[in-house]
């Protein structure tokens, strides 16, 4: 028989009284949520808000401020300041009652079902959430690691990364080179490099408009490619060049000490060298044994892990199906998730699950661009079932009108994170 | 029969009062407005060549907070009532021009309001037109007043299920803020009922278009947006 908390309570109060003790002593049900980002902020508030105070909800996340990477390539660009991408988790405990841990997990015993922290500390679950993100395939880029990263920042998770690539791109010589060495699929945000040159371009049309960047791409095709090269074309052209892997683009090595790249035998110098590496799920998913190859392969349903009922797994770190690796992703999962979550351990109504993402670019000022599509669980993945994107010749009207549908999805999403 | 039996004898067969000024959401006359505002004129404009004048421009009132006109210095209690999220929509319009210092208590507004409530409604039909409508821009501010629309009485009628709504309607939160703010896309909470299910198929059927929504809205069944315009109506019960 499947345990759960109101079938023991019914049982337990029909038959005899002695284990309403016992349910008392273990109290609410308990859901641990292990990083406080698109995935797990939003799934975190969305059972401590619907619960209405029926499921114990911890929140363990080291940082004390999250930074989106959403809009980090807008700061890039000048469009945004650094601290209008920050959150903090005050409103999270305060209004929701989730117990936040400043702290970073680092086991998870399944079968005692409990996570233990870097601190020590052990606490256990009924029902766990990972979303921690990504983390980066070891030796994905030769002479790249995570010791050369303040020469070679990924700024692909933000905040100092971004603030420092930032800091890089405004030193850079006049005429200097912006090199990104761009990942292969999977990864978190597939038109996130695209964009970065984008703004990376704004800027030093601004402020160093003889500069160059290389792109350098193991990928034969990458999202939104049309839109991206017509507005390199028409914002910043002969400023941008992409080296793909008919060129040896999959093909790279770096040196962070000398500054160089070695593209297929052909050793180049570059100013500032944005490394994206090859992605994978954040370690922990790795740790709790929820993993195969890089990824955790969750049931479309409700983004339980396939390897233990008692785990979901959300966001970058999940293998679903067709839905991309994205901030907007991750929020619609955690939903349902949440929804799945609240039904098993209250009783509370089950409604079948519905995702969505949608996700923006900006390509220079007023110049924004979407591509976005509905998803819906099928027998083996989450399913794509049909999409859109902004197409090509578009007027300057409309690409103004989705950019700032881009800022309110921006202050929609966030709200929707961190309440 | 004039207005005040037919009232009467609602009242009489129905055994509750409907008697009184018309309800509050009845559909204004604009033309009539347009002569009562004759009574505003004094000290606000509207129209392309407006300007502040002893009160603020009127022009784009809908769903703009309260004492937010640019360059124009209010009173600390309008100040305060923005502060606290003082809107402008029918419904609040309609409340503050009955009884301007019931609504805001010390405004410098020196009018004492307006008692009739179809002389309300016109005045706001007559300031809705320097305001977008939903006839040409489907995210404008709802009027709380019956929209054009030939949608089956039926689907108007399906009753929506609170509970679901309140499921669905976290697809909509990751970009239309729960909290009404609408910076770049339109706030959709405290819709009637009716203009949310009407907008909705708007958008299912491609009348409207918007690419997210058309997507949103194509696989949302009848049932569905029922549900989420009776969740969206009264969201925080
Ligand atoms: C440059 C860039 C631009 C992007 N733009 C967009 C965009 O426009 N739209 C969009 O939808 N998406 C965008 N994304 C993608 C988006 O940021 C991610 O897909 C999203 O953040 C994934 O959410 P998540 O919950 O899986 O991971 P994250 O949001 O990364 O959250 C993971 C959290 O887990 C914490 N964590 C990790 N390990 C542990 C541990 N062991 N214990 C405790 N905590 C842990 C981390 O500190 C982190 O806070 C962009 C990404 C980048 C890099």
């Amino acid at each position: 028989m499947k345990f759960n908390r109101r079938t023991f309570v019914a049982t337990a109060g029909a038959v005899l009284a002695a284990p309403m003790v016992q349910a008392a002593a273990h109290g609410m049900p308990r859901v641990v949520v292990v990083g406080g980002g698109a995935g797990g902020a939003t799934a975190a508030r969305y059972i401590a808000k619907d619960s209405k105070g029926e499921i114990d909800v911890t929140l363990i996340e080291p940082s004390r401020t999250y930074y989106t990477c959403f809009f980090s390539n807008l700061y890039l660009g000048g469009f945004r300041e650094l601290d209008s991408l920050a959150h903090t988790y005050g409103t999270l405990a305060s209004e929701y009652g989730i117990n936040v841990v400043h702290d970073y997990a680092v086991g998870v015993d399944r079968d005692a079902k409990t996570v233990t922290l870097a601190s020590g500390a052990s606490l256990p679950y009924d029902k766990l959430i990972l979303s921690p993100g990504i983390d980066f395939v070891d030796g994905a880029v030769p002479g790249w690691d995570v010791s050369v990263q303040n020469k070679m920042p990924h700024a692909f998770k933000a905040g100092s990364q971004t603030e420092l690539l930032k800091a890089q791109v405004m030193a850079m010589p006049e005429g200097g080179t912006f090199a990104m060495i761009a990942p292969p699929n999977p990864y978190r945000c597939p038109p996130g490099p695209y964009e970065r040159v984008s703004m990376v371009a704004w800027q030093l049309k601004q402020t160093n408009p003889t500069a160059k960047i290389l792109i350098v791409d193991p990928k034969e095709k990458f999202s939104k490619q049309g839109l991206f090269e017509e507005g390199w074309q028409k914002h910043y052209g002969g400023m941008i060049e992409r080296i793909g892997p008919d060129f040896g683009g999959n093909n790279v090595s770096v040196d962070a000490d000398a500054m160089t790249i070695d593209i297929d035998g052909s050793v180049e110098n570059v100013d500032v060298c944005n490394v994206i590496p090859a992605m994978k799920a954040g370690h922990i998913a790795e740790v709790a044994g929820v993993t195969d190859g890089n990824w955790a392969p969750v049931n479309p349903t409700d983004m339980s892990s396939k390897a233990d009922p008692d785990i979901y797994v959300l966001g970058d770190a999940s293998q679903q199906g067709d839905m991309p690796k994205s901030g907007f992703s991750a929020n619609s999962q955690a939903k349902v998730c949440a929804n799945a979550i609240r039904g098993a351990l209250t009783e509370s109504r089950v409604f079948p699950a519905k995702y969505t993402n949608t996700c923006w670019s900006l390509i220079a000022v007023d110049d924004g661009v979407k591509v976005g599509a509905s998803y819906e669980p099928t027998e083996e993945k989450i399913a794509s079932v049909e999409g859109f994107v902004s197409q090509t010749g578009e007027d300057a009207a409309l690409r103004k009108a989705t950019y700032e549908e881009s800022v309110g999805w921006y202050a929609g999403i966030t709200a929707d994170m961190f309440g | 029969m004039t207005a005040r039996t037919a009232s009467l004898t609602v009242a009489l067969v129905a055994g509750f009062g409907l008697a009184g000024p018309a309800p509050a959401d009845d559909i204004g006359d604009a033309a009539r407005g347009e002569a009562l505002f004759g009574l505003c004129k004094g000290c606000h404009q509207v129209g392309a060549d407006a300007s502040n004048r002893i009160g603020p421009i009127l022009n784009n009132i809908f769903g703009r907070r309260a004492a937010t006109v640019e360059g124009f210095r209010y009173s600390k209690a309008f100040d305060r009532a923005g502060s606290k999220g003082l809107e402008w929509h029918a419904d609040t319009l309609h409340a503050f021009l009955e009884s301007p210092r019931a609504i805001v208590p010390g405004t410098r507004m020196s009018f004492r309001g307006m008692d009739d409530a179809q002389e309300r409604a016109d005045l706001i039909a007559y300031l809705r037109t320097f305001s977008a409508s939903p006839a040409n821009y489907p995210e404008s501010d709802p009027t709380a007043r019956p929209t054009d629309h030939d949608l089956d009485p039926a689907i108007l009628a399906i009753e929506g299920d609170a509970e679901y709504g309140a499921y669905l309607s976290s697809e909509c939160t990751t970009c239309h803020q729960a909290k009404g703010g609408d910076e770049g896309i339109p706030s959709i909470v405290y819709w009637p009922e009716e203009d949310f299910v009407v907008a909705m198929h708007a958008y299912k059927t491609g009348s409207r278009t918007h690419p997210v929504m058309n997507m949103v809205a194509g696989r949302l069944g009848e049932e569905e947006i029922a549900a989420l315009a009776a969740y969206f109506a009264a969201p925080d019960d």
